[in-house]
């Protein structure tokens, strides 16, 4: 890493949202992380990878941490980034938590009807975003911290 | 988010549009399958060529299809498929299944060139399809 990098790396802007946990609010979700980071101007496919990223993460909270959705609880979506480029997203639940990280990020795993849904959240979370971190507590919630180093090396 | 359909001989042609995210995808699962049934199709064209944003939820609207259709002896093709959406459907292994056309109107082609072979293979005198129209390439 250079001086300069480091120095850029000091510099954080930060935004946190909360919202009810209804299935509504993913297209908010996603829709305002890419507002947020509009400023370090991402290429479309970036600004795609991170708005999937985010709506497979809220939708898990909404699925999974809060059975459906839950009017009366809220996910948590907050985001920073440097002004290298390297962009955080962390989205909190405070929902029931995963028994099994290690299983529920299995390609295909799912504890809902096949029919529905495809077992592929957490797998399209990695490919498109550098780093997926998941902790989680059942009966406390979950947090999915989202990690992308946008390439901005032409900009500025 | 408006789910249209147009329908050409026995082939539903969905057109989605807009984005399928979880909250959407369930609406409109339900759209296809009651307007697949109603029309009695047998084959089906999903065309994401106007789908602006696709998550997972949209490989589970294009899986249960695919049994839908399958259950009903037809043939399920993806048509217009963006080089992003391409690679959601591809980590979740579809394109193994389910083929791929680079528009509905060449998916359409397909499906009828082969049903005239299927019933020229399988019987000489059910020459019921009547007239194929070409449409052109």
């Amino acid at each position: 890493m250079t001086e300069r990098q480091k120095e850029a790396q000091k510099k954080m802007n930060q935004m946190k949202v909360e919202f009810a946990a209804i299935s509504e609010n993913e297209a908010f979700a996603r829709l305002t992380a890419a507002a947020f980071l509009s400023r370090l101007d991402p290429t479309v496919d970036e600004l795609t990878e991170i708005k999937t990223a985010v709506s497979e993460a809220v939708s898990n909270a909404v699925i999974h941490g809060y059975g459906g959705g839950s009017l009366e609880q809220s996910v948590v979506l907050s985001c920073e980034y440097d002004e290298g480029g390297t962009v955080k997203l962390i989205i909190e639940d405070g929902g029931a938590g995963i028994s099994d990280i290690e299983q529920a990020r299995r390609p295909l795993f799912t504890t809902g009807s096949p029919e529905e849904r495809s077992g592929m959240g957490f797998t399209v979370m990695e490919s498109f975003m550098d780093r997926v971190l998941v902790e989680s507590e059942e009966g406390k919630g979950t947090r999915v911290t989202l990690i992308k180093t946008l390439d901005i090396s032409y900009g500025a | 988010m408006r789910t249209e359909f147009e329908i050409t001989d026995n082939i539903l042609i969905v057109k989605l549009s807009g984005e399928i995210d979880h909250h959407e995808a369930a609406e409109i699962r339900n759209e296809i399958d009651s307007t697949y049934s109603v029309f009695g199709s047998k084959h089906m064209i999903l065309d994401f060529s106007q789908v602006s944003f696709v998550d997972s939820s949209g490989i589970g609207v294009v899986m249960g299809r695919y049994n839908k259709v399958k259950e009903k002896g037809g043939s399920i093709l993806i048509a217009g498929c963006s080089e992003y959406l391409r690679t959601i459907l591809f980590l979740s292994g579809i394109f193994t299944i389910i083929e791929e056309s680079a528009s509905a109107e060449e998916g359409i082609l397909l499906l009828k060139q082969r049903s005239v072979a299927e019933k020229e293979g399988e019987e000489e005198t059910g020459k019921t399809a009547g007239d194929e129209k070409d449409g052109g390439k």
